[in-house]
């Protein structure tokens, strides 16, 4: 249904607006404030991390971005166009996908097959096609499956493309779980907390990735981290949270020396 | 031991207790005069025969594990493609010469055992594939038998032109219903379709002007062949009989024959359709969207119309198989339609094994040709029929066949470009 065309080379007037404007995003569970007027913009083609101890409220700054739960108050908008009250699927095809903390792959299905779902809303066959077997449905599988091999080869997973993927070890379901989204072409990715589990290695690795997504294929990240060395490492802002709230934001460097943020991550003396 | 003897004797006290009022207490009909008698011996039988049963558990438990082995050892499941094609061609070329040498009883059964080969596989797509529990599968079944019922009562059009109607009318009611309801999951999506089931069969018994209710519609008449009936006298002024028409000797066992082609047919294209369809996009979706709801829709797959195509497929292959159905019995009545049957063919998904084709088509078979080859004990079926779905539950739950996926694999590359 959505067909993006592909998207032209950005000009430094479409850089300056911003891709995702989030204003006083608050989300409360019951009693419970889990996020507490958050406020933030990411750019086109910038890498934007929210950084916080556990329970700080960042998954779920996810999840109302990402339509998966409504947020209480506040506005989110994408290219300028609001999409807070869309259902998940919808922003999706909007171009802002995620990953999940704990992977959620298709275990089942082999790893090719975890790359073409992904491309069903970019389907270009109908039905009839698909059951008579057409040249134009055989070209339009061909033409996924090249894309998934392409996405595989990128991720390093082209060995293991006809495993099921619930055998993968933990890293390679990670950059499954990427591959996965990339495919779709979306403006922005939000990985929540891709280094999660990873081994040092792997870790460096998935900076360079992350930073080669950017460069080459002109998609913003938003990504949730505990893992310092990488968010410093690659981040261009950054927003700190403590309890669902904001308590700052700006360039690594600021954020390495803000003492609100050295109180939040080390406690007081 | 003495521990098994006194559990063991405490199930048999608990089993006869249960079976006194079924087992134990018989009707006795003189003249007008009904009357209950008490009849011990079948009680205790239960009972001995539970004590018996619970004792044999542990040697039991051994030849589970037997059986589970033998499962690791099954056949092979990758069969080469051009040897499995062979096969499939040989299974067909058996089914259709088949019944010119079987008996017109057994090409009868075969018949109906043919209609819920259908309504397993679209079932199947429905609760295997697509992971929805649909309790209420027999309404689409009855939404095609009557369409086709009514439009050649009151149009007087033909069982083929009726055909694609029906799978129409059926797959619009399966998607009427679907659309309020599939946002329900697992239990409660249950409880809606079964419902469904029983309304659709309560505005079948109570529309009496439209449908005939309780009396139900007579005289459908069967399929034909190009324009040639299957009957001794043609039934329309200058028309030609399938027997007149070559010149043979009227027989009443063309008919069935017929039917039973036309059934095979059938089942024969929806098998098609159905595994052209798990090898697309479609069928991936119904796939991924059963192990993961949150990743589809992450990645932008819109969850109701996926769930909506699943449900909507399977209620067309039920109209389908409705339509035959009433085509071949002639009659039908709101009595062909209550919960049992959407409660057999989910038995048959189930005891198949769910997302396993080969296993539905055998398991039809199964619960329809056995019990029909088997009538001395036709009073025992439902007890067999319970016994035999408990004892598949404990042993092998994921079925008789379980489902091997269909993989679509990457072929290795070669260098430059293919």
């Amino acid at each position: 249904m959505s067909k993006r065309a592909f998207r032209t080379i950005s000009t430094p007037a479409v850089v300056n607006r911003p891709l995702l404007q989030v204003w006083e995003l608050s989300m409360r569970f019951g009693g419970l404030l889990a996020v507490d007027k958050v406020t933030f913009e990411v750019r086109p083609r910038q890498i934007f991390a929210v950084l916080g101890p556990n329970g700080a409220g960042k998954t779920t700054v996810f999840n109302c971005i990402g339509g998966f739960y409504r947020p209480t108050s506040g506005s989110v908008l994408l290219d300028g166009h609001s999409i807070q009250s869309l259902p998940s699927h919808r922003i999706a095809r909007l171009g802002l996908v995620r990953t999940f903390q704990n992977v959620r792959l298709f275990k089942n299905m082999t790893v090719v097959e975890n790359l073409l779902i992904s491309q069903h809303t970019q389907l270009e066959t109908g039905f009839l096609q698909g059951l008579f077997k057409t040249p134009k449905y055989r070209r339009a599988e061909t033409k996924a499956l090249e894309r998934a091999a392409f996405w595989l080869e990128k991720v390093n997973l082209l060995s293991v493309a006809n495993r099921e993927a619930g055998n993968l070890a933990y890293g390679q379901q990670r950059r499954l779980e990427i591959a996965r989204c990339m495919i779709t072409q979306p403006k922005l990715l939000m990985l929540d907390e891709p280094a999660a589990g990873l081994n040092p290695q792997e870790t460096r690795d998935l900076d360079r990735l992350i930073n080669e997504l950017r460069a080459e294929h002109d998609v913003a990240v938003l990504l949730i981290e505990h893992d310092m060395s990488l968010v410093m490492g690659i981040s261009d802002q950054i927003l700190v949270m403590e309890y669902g709230r904001p308590i700052a934001t700006g360039v690594p460097e600021q954020i390495r020396t803000d003492p609100r943020v050295i109180k939040a991550y080390l406690g007081e003396e | 031991m003495p521990r098994h003897l006194s559990e063991a004797a405490l199930v048999a006290l608990l089993a006869g207790l249960l079976t006194v009022p079924i087992l134990g207490i018989q009707i006795q009909v003189e003249g007008i005069n009904v009357s209950l008698e008490g009849e011990p011996w079948p009680v205790v039988l239960a009972m001995v025969a539970v004590f018996v049963a619970r004792l044999l558990q542990i040697p039991l438990k051994a030849i589970s594990s037997l059986v589970h082995i033998t499962h690791r050892l099954s056949l092979p499941t990758h069969l080469p493609k051009a040897y499995f094609l062979g096969l499939l061609a040989l299974a067909i070329i058996a089914a259709a010469i088949w019944p010119f040498t079987a008996s017109r009883g057994s090409v009868d059964i075969a018949t109906l055992a043919l209609i819920y080969v259908m309504l397993g596989l679209g079932l199947n797509v429905v609760v295997g594939f697509a992971g929805l529990l649909d309790l209420g599968y027999v309404a689409f079944y009855a939404v095609g038998a009557y369409g086709y019922a009514l439009l050649s009562m009151h149009f007087g059009l033909s069982f083929w032109e009726c055909l694609p109607l029906c799978v129409i009318m059926a797959a619009m009611t399966g998607c009427l219903l679907g659309f309020p309801v599939l946002r329900l999951r697992g239990d409660y999506l249950a409880i809606v379709t079964l419902g469904f089931g029983e309304i659709i069969r309560l505005l079948l018994n109570n529309l009496d002007e439209l449908t005939g209710g309780p009396d139900g519609i007579g005289n459908i008449p069967k399929p034909t062949l190009f324009g040639l009936e299957f009957a001794r006298r043609p039934s329309i002024e200058g028309g030609t009989t399938f027997h007149q028409f070559f010149g043979l000797d009227y027989s009443g066992a063309d008919t069935v024959i017929f039917l039973y082609l036309v059934a095979l047919v059938m089942t024969l294209f929806i098998l098609y359709v159905i595994n052209r369809l798990i090898r697309m996009p479609v069928g991936r979706a119904w796939e991924a969207l059963r192990e993961d709801e949150i990743a589809c829709r992450s990645l932008g797959l819109n969850p109701t119309t996926i769930k909506l195509s699943a449900f909507g497929f399977g209620a067309s292959t039920a109209g389908f198989a409705g339509a035959f159905f009433a085509a071949r019995q002639g009659f039908i009545n709101p009595e062909s339609f209550t919960f049992i049957e959407s409660a057999i063919v989910l038995a048959i998904v189930v005891l198949g094994g769910m997302g396993s084709q080969i296993g539905v088509i055998l398991a039809a078979i199964a619960l329809t040709a056995l019990p029909e080859m088997a009538r001395q004990f036709a009073e025992y079926r439902m007890l067999i029929f319970g016994l035999v779905l408990v004892l598949m539950m404990i042993w092998r739950p994921q079925g008789l066949l379980p489902a091997t996926r269909p993989r679509l694999e990457l072929p290795v590359r070669k260098e430059g470009p293919s």
